[in-house]
């Protein structure tokens, strides 16, 4: 099994779209640092609904912790695309190439087959958010400091800001990263279900976007039936999980209670949800995988 | 001769479309096994149900007399194949193709071993360069260095001839002589270049829309003495009407140039004194001692397009 991810490993490495996400990743990171280093006016955007209630020192508010949680706020959105480059190609990639039949006439059975491309789409999957951690919230630290972080927050039809002791926020954004790896490997799991399917790459990558870019809209819907009977089973109503991390509890004199997270219950249960999902896609790619006639 | 491959009723359904009907051959160790078939005649369904790339509908196989199951692939141990193409991965060299098939085969793979390999079919001084860069006739070489890698028992070649030119066809022929001959392999290749399998095949199968036609030794089913003769005269229909009540007469069949009878060689110069004592101008006489023709003769009520004359 080792020696087959390590082949699996090394055949992603030698593609070069492998490499499209990582560089995507950098160049909107550098776009966002960049572009608050010479203007912070972002903040003042942020600040116009919550500024007439909360004195806010500007000057310590944009930090390498608050740009991470911007930068995360806007591209967890777009990862999934990235994710679903490498994993919708997995198996169409290889049936699209022919190598599919070679592969498959090797004494290896499919199941183990599918479970290490599976395995190499997480693994990829990982590198990705670590490269993400290491140009966000590193490289972010090291251009802007740190400081306490503030987390602007929509509660209904309020707008909270949340204050975050800087010693008490490294743990969160770990905790964070490790729910962003199990909400994209939902999504990776989706676009190698739909590569058992395809003998070109383009279909499955487009049908998993499209997928994720309906669902997401039917997730963001605010309409009552859809909350109750739709909502709970759809994986993008999950997927943004990772902020209650930073959602700190408060006392009863509405004081942050430093080390503890607002609903910790939510937050398992999302998980819980997540990876239900990864085991219905994972389970239904090695099944119909293993049925699968190879006729290309 | 050990039996090497069983293949008992075995059948392939898309949907409603009979692809493999109850199909039923075997092959010995050491024989270069020729199937044959028009295009769509369900041969490379056949192989790819051998190679467990498609899951047959029904039937049995048996390796080495063991019962394969469904989910068994213990034969692809010993079983080499090139499906169709020989497609590898385009982005790696030759030697990271075939490190890593040799890998995937459970092979221990040496440089010298991936070295000798590239050796043996030519490619050791391509070793380097990406599989984008080989012609065709390279990537077959290159397919047939994969299938080998793990010295498997059983080679299986589908078409391995497509697309190549005629020094490239000549090659393909040398080495799967061979692989039979000096590396005692057994090897079953598919072809609709049918001439190809008459140089290389000691044992064959016929099949046509899914069903044997016809399997043997190739030696006897190409039997001299039932050998298919064309014959062209000023007047076919009186040159019929003569050798209406001769020993030929059973075989007959008129074409719109020429005669085509079905008769041992060595009574060709019987008929042509029959037919010359009948007043029967004589344009061509024609033994067609090949498969192909013996194909067609087995195939005849499904010409796909008119034969063109002028």
């Amino acid at each position: 099994m080792w020696s087959l991810l390590q082949i699996e490993l090394y055949k992603i490495s030698k593609r070069p779209r492998t490499y499209i996400a990582f560089i995507s990743i950098a160049l909107i990171v550098f776009i966002f640092q960049g572009a608050f280093k010479v203007d912070p006016g972002y903040l003042n955007l942020l600040l116009q609904n919550v500024g007439d209630t909360f004195e806010v020192d500007k000057s310590k508010a944009i930090n390498g912790y608050f740009m991470c949680y911007i930068i995360l706020n806007t591209l967890l959105i777009q990862i999934p695309i990235l994710v679903a480059l490498v994993a919708g190609d997995a198996i169409s990639g290889e049936a699209n190439m022919g190598t599919l039949r070679l592969l498959l006439t090797k004494p290896i059975s499919r199941h183990k087959i599918i479970g290490v491309k599976f395995i190499a789409s997480v693994i990829y999957t990982i590198a990705l958010l670590i490269f993400m951690a290491i140009m966000a919230l590193f490289v972010s630290m090291l251009i802007f400091g740190v400081d306490d972080m503030l987390i602007f927050r929509a509660k209904g039809e309020e707008s909270q800001i949340l204050q975050i002791t800087m010693d008490d926020v490294m743990w969160r954004y770990f905790l964070a990263f490790g729910y962003a790896a199990v909400a994209l490997t939902v999504i990776a799991a989706l676009a190698l279900l739909l590569s058992v399917f395809a003998e070109n790459s383009i279909g499955p990558i487009i049908a998993t976007v499209c997928i994720v870019i309906v669902c997401t809209i039917i997730s963001n819907m605010n309409v009552p039936i859809i909350d109750r009977t739709v909502k709970p089973f759809l994986f993008t109503s999950y997927l943004v999980g990772w902020k209650g991390f930073f959602y700190i509890a408060t006392d009863a004199d509405d004081v942050p209670i430093k080390g503890s997270i607002e609903n910790w219950p939510a937050i398992r249960n999302s998980l819980l949800i997540l990876l239900a999902h990864i085991g219905i896609f994972f389970g239904a790619a090695v099944y119909f995988f293993r049925r699968k006639d190879i006729m290309s | 001769m050990k039996l090497l491959l069983e293949v008992k009723e075995l059948s392939k359904n898309f949907g409603t479309f009979e692809a493999v009907k109850n199909l039923s051959f075997t092959v010995n160790e050491g024989d270069v096994y020729g199937f044959l078939g028009q295009n769509g005649a369900g041969k490379s369904t056949s192989l790819r149900m051998l190679l467990k790339l498609i899951r047959p509908t029904e039937g049995e196989i048996y390796f080495f007399g063991k019962k394969i199951l469904l989910d068994d692939n213990s034969m692809l141990k010993d079983t080499g194949a090139i499906i169709e193409r020989p497609d590898v991965y385009k982005y790696l060299s030759a030697y990271d193709n075939l490190n890593l098939f040799a890998k995937l085969s459970g092979v221990k793979a040496t440089r010298k071993l991936i070295m000798d390999q590239l050796e043996m079919v030519g490619l050791a001084d391509r070793y380097s360069s990406k599989a984008k860069t080989f012609s065709q006739g390279m990537k077959q070489r290159l397919g047939i260095a994969i299938a080998l890698v793990h010295q498997p028992k059983l080679i299986i070649l589908d078409e391995p001839t497509n697309g190549l030119d005629p020094q490239g066809i000549a090659d393909m022929r040398n080495l799967i002589l061979r692989l039979s001959k000096e590396m005692g392999k057994t090897v079953i290749v598919s072809s609709h270049l049918l001439s190809e399998i008459e140089l290389i095949a000691n044992r064959m199968i016929i099949i046509h829309k899914g069903e044997k036609v016809v399997e043997g030794d190739v030696a006897t089913l190409l039997d001299p003495a039932k050998t298919l003769v064309e014959i062209a005269t000023t007047n076919n229909d009186q040159a019929l009407a003569s050798l209406a009540n001769t020993q030929w007469a059973s075989s007959l069949q008129q074409s719109k140039t020429s005669l085509r009878l079905r008769m041992n060689r060595a009574d060709v110069p019987q008929i042509i004194s029959h037919l010359q004592a009948a007043n029967t101008q004589i344009l061509s006489v024609q033994p067609r001692h090949s498969l192909e023709d013996y194909f067609l003769s087995l195939t005849k009520n499904d010409t796909h397009v008119e034969p063109f004359t002028n």
